[in-house]
């Protein structure tokens, strides 16, 4: 058997590099699939403990992040082509309207 | 499944995984970031089935390989124009510090689950992560979130249509 902190070692991980993608990045979409990626990682952790505790809650929670993931990339990425049609460009850095 | 079988099995997936998602964030061209993401959802789907999560992993094949992930493609190219090129920026003082201000995340997460130990998994029963299993609890104890989710998808669509169009 793996141990399950095994499964929480490697969602921590993926949830870093996620992380660090949101930060370093500059492209939007980019940073938007970095967002995916910590979802996902979420995702491994609810059910690396659903397994470990035998009960299926955290199947149902997990469930739920992908359809809220669903829903926030529809939302997320009409932003985004919202926002390069007024501004014609993707640069998170650009994009300081409430800055000034 | 033998125990040795299944940690073969397990860093089969989980170092592939590993560099498909360092490859969205290392990878300067957002189509190949968004392929390299497409893979890693792959690899992790593959995961979810180590974790007895059958539908899980089902879904996280349809859902997010199939569909966000093609959504993410057709915006990368409608707005990716193709002349603008991708040449490595420098990188501001934020932005390292960021970088470094998340591994240190990844330090205390990691060693917090040091200190949680091992954690054996236990046996479960057949029909643990199926289709049937799952889905008696959604209509069950998860009635409520369930139907909220579908009022979430809504929103979302006429949200995404108002948001994106240009004149309504």
């Amino acid at each position: 058997m793996v141990p399950a902190s095994y499964y929480l070692a490697l969602a921590a991980v993926l949830f870093g590099i996620g992380l660090v993608g949101v930060v370093v990045k500059r492209n939007m979409l980019v940073v938007f699939m970095c967002i995916e990626l910590m979802l996902n990682s979420a995702n491994l952790t609810f059910l690396a403990f659903a397994r470990r505790l035998g009960t299926l809650g955290g199947h149902a929670i997990a469930f739920f992040v992908i359809a809220v993931a669903a829903a926030e990339a529809a939302v997320g990425l009409a932003i985004v082509i919202a926002v390069f049609r007024t501004r014609g460009t993707l640069d998170v850095g650009e994009v300081t309207l409430l800055k000034s | 499944m033998s125990d040795r079988a299944e940690s073969v099995v397990f860093w089969i997936f989980a170092i592939p995984l590993l560099f498909s998602a360092a490859w969205v964030v290392v990878a300067q061209n957002p189509v190949n970031a968004a392929i390299s993401l497409v893979a890693a959802f792959f690899f992790l789907a593959g995961i979810y089935v180590l974790l007895a999560a059958h539908l899980l992993a089902f879904l996280q094949v349809l859902v997010y390989a199939g569909a966000i992930m093609v959504l993410f493609l057709f915006v990368i190219m409608l707005l990716t124009t193709g002349d603008e090129e991708f040449h490595r920026v420098r990188l501001r003082f934020t932005q390292v510090a960021g970088a470094f201000g998340a591994a240190g995340v990844v330090a205390v997460v990691l060693s917090a689950i040091y200190q949680l130990g091992d954690g054996e998994m236990p046996r479960v029963a057949p029909d643990f992560g199926t289709l049937k299993a799952v889905g008696r609890l959604l209509y069950t104890q998860y009635l409520l979130p369930f139907e909220a989710t579908s009022l979430l998808l809504l929103v979302a669509i006429v949200g995404a249509v108002v948001v994106a169009k240009q004149r309504i």
